[in-house]
């Protein structure tokens, strides 16, 4: 801006800047926290707080959790299932995104209300779990990939992107005598990378991070996901028998269930800080694209 | 209705497309509503839905007329309704600020920052304040270093309410500035040159020029926030809760898990959890209807 702010202005602007300022230090001091704190044995955290001396670093905490069953298991669960959610979610929305998004059809309203009503009232908890036990999927990964992986957002999102595309080219395309199939298989499907990446990234992340349907749906210890792994580790407090030897005495294994809680919490974050560049590209499309519409 | 029939059969591929995602609606949305009718019956998982005895509005007054039913109530109502106020603005403060600063690579770099709790579990923000606010935390000894003692946040059920929506806030005031920072992108910056010239100082030039742009996506999110206030989730209550701050961390959804799938009662736990969702009902279309009103016509629907 070329225009001189006056002395109010100023001082507004920069208490406005300093404020942003102590946000960002807010909200990075608690992750670098954690993560520096990782490296170091807990009797020393509690006693002088987190040091940046690197040779007081240790990386057992990592040693402990990675060659821990429970951890690996619950890591490699939780990233089948939430590719495999990802994969059935984005096949959903897309087909039905586009189905609605096409002028004319017929019923559209009448199955846009029935989307949008779920978004507002649901049959609630028993009744949803009555229903997943009745179908057989208790203690199946079918109750983490399938209930949910319908998302009325998600359709209105893929819906709206597919109204942005020319209309011309499908009028085209049905002109030269092309079939719906051809139209969306061929001339549609390429052009929705963008939207299939905003919904893939989504639901990996929404999957990636819950644990509320695992704990209902599954009792299997070797199905559980590693929020589920995380959270007798961080809440419950109780580490794994098999993961420190049952020798140690009450002292140590304190110590060391103290020690795994933040390398835990790293290394449950690392594909999410792996993806986070693209966050920012495409996420905030999404958001928009779902919103203004 | 012929021309309806061949339109169908003409399209069959676009219906075949929408199938997977009606199917799945109907199965985990719509026959739950139905089986919700259990609320108004004596389940009995061996006689199934339909074989069950009725039991008209029993569960509804056993709840309504229950001791805790009080304190669970306005437990659920205060966490959500304090969330609210406390947590509707600081999204608009943020976007307000990151809206003056000038220089792009800043804006995206601390915009980035700002967006990363939102991707952070449930579990581990709840392992996080246990981490920080235990007895031992960190913060605790800060305090203890000021005051000379402790407090006991994560027990305490005075503190129960603020640590929930406080790290609530931490964790999602920046991805909720979004919307409001994508409003504001839309403002034509010759509107706040003109306004600098008329002699308009900054914050008339916020009030008049940057909030009457977002004012209409202010009232949705406020409509959307109002109107699910009694549906506040499960997920995050449920972790934080100790057997000491139950007095203020019980809430209608974990009490619904708990005497459903815990204790086994279904019909009853169902009853509550239908009084919820038809409270919720109510307040999503009142709230709309006031905002309207308040908003020059302008509501959700």
């Amino acid at each position: 801006m070329n225009f001189k702010h006056t002395k109010l202005d100023r001082i507004l602007l920069a208490s406005s800047n300093l404020l942003l300022c102590l946000s960002v230090l807010l909200v990075i001091v608690p992750l670098f926290y954690v993560v520096v704190a990782s490296f170091m044995d807990p009797t020393e955290l509690l006693s002088k707080g987190i040091t940046f001396d690197r040779s007081a670093w240790t990386f057992e905490g990592y040693k402990l959790i990675l060659s821990n069953e429970a951890m690996i298991r619950g890591f490699a669960n939780a990233v089948y299932y939430s590719v495999g959610f990802t994969i059935i979610t984005v096949v959903i929305s897309i087909f039905a995104g586009y189905s609605l998004s096409v002028n004319g059809l017929v019923g559209k309203n009448l199955f846009m209300t029935l989307f949008i009503i779920t978004m507002f009232f649901n049959g609630g908890l028993i009744p949803t779990y009555l229903v997943v036990k009745d179908l057989g999927m208790l203690n199946t990964v079918w109750a983490i990939m399938v209930p949910g992986a319908v998302n009325v957002w998600n359709i209105i999102l893929t819906r709206t992107f597919f109204k942005g595309i020319p209309k011309e080219l499908n009028e085209a395309a049905n002109v030269d005598g092309a079939s719906d199939r051809h139209v969306f298989f061929k001339i549609v499907l390429p052009l929705s990378k963008p939207i299939i990446f905003v919904i893939a990234l989504y639901a990996f992340v929404a999957q990636w991070n819950s644990y509320f349907d695992a704990m209902i749906y599954l009792d299997d210890a070797k199905l559980k996901p590693l929020q589920l792994v995380l959270r007798s580790i961080l809440i419950q407090n109780q580490a794994d028998p098999g993961m420190i030897s049952d020798q140690l005495a009450m002292a140590e294994l304190k110590r060391l269930s103290e020690m795994i809680k933040y390398s835990s919490i790293v290394i449950s974050s690392l594909p999410l800080i792996l993806m986070y560049p693209f966050f920012q590209k495409y996420f905030e499309k999404g958001v928009m694209a779902g919103s203004l519409k | 209705m012929q021309g309806r029939m061949d339109y169908i059969f003409k399209n069959y591929f676009l219906y075949l497309l929408l199938a997977p995602a009606l199917i799945l609606t109907l199965l985990f949305k719509y026959l739950p509503m139905y089986g919700a009718i259990i609320a108004f019956k004596d389940f009995n998982p061996m006689k199934g839905i339909l074989g069950s005895e009725w039991a008209g509005l029993k569960h509804f007054t056993r709840f309504l007329s229950s001791p805790n039913f009080e304190i669970i109530f306005m437990s659920t109502l205060k966490l959500s309704l304090y969330g609210l106020i406390l947590g509707f603005p600081v999204p608009i403060i943020l976007a307000l600020m990151i809206n003056q600063l000038r220089r792009n690579a800043i804006k995206k770099n601390i915009q980035l920052i700002l967006y990363a709790p939102n991707f952070i579990s449930v579990v581990v923000i709840v392992g996080m304040i246990f981490i920080f606010l235990s007895p031992a935390g960190p913060i605790n000894i800060i305090l203890t270093n000021i005051t000379g003692k402790p407090l006991m946040f994560l027990t305490d059920p005075e503190y129960f309410r603020s640590v929930y929506i406080i790290s609530g806030i931490w964790q999602g005031a920046g991805w909720a500035s979004i919307i409001y920072v994508a409003a504001l992108a839309s403002v034509d910056p010759e509107l706040h040159n003109a306004a600098t010239i008329d002699g308009a100082n900054i914050v008339q030039r916020i009030r008049h020029i940057d909030l009457s742009t977002i004012k209409p996506v202010m009232a949705i999110v406020f409509i959307l926030g109002a109107g699910s206030i009694m549906a506040i989730g499960f997920e995050k209550a449920f972790l934080m809760q100790t057997a000491m701050n139950l007095p203020t961390s019980e809430i209608i959804p974990t009490y619904v898990y708990k005497q459903g799938l815990q204790a086994g009662d279904y019909a009853y736990s169902t009853a509550v959890g239908l009084f919820n969702s038809v409270i919720n009902v109510i307040m999503l279309v009142a709230v709309n209807f006031i905002v309207k009103k308040l908003n020059e016509g302008e509501g959700l629907y």
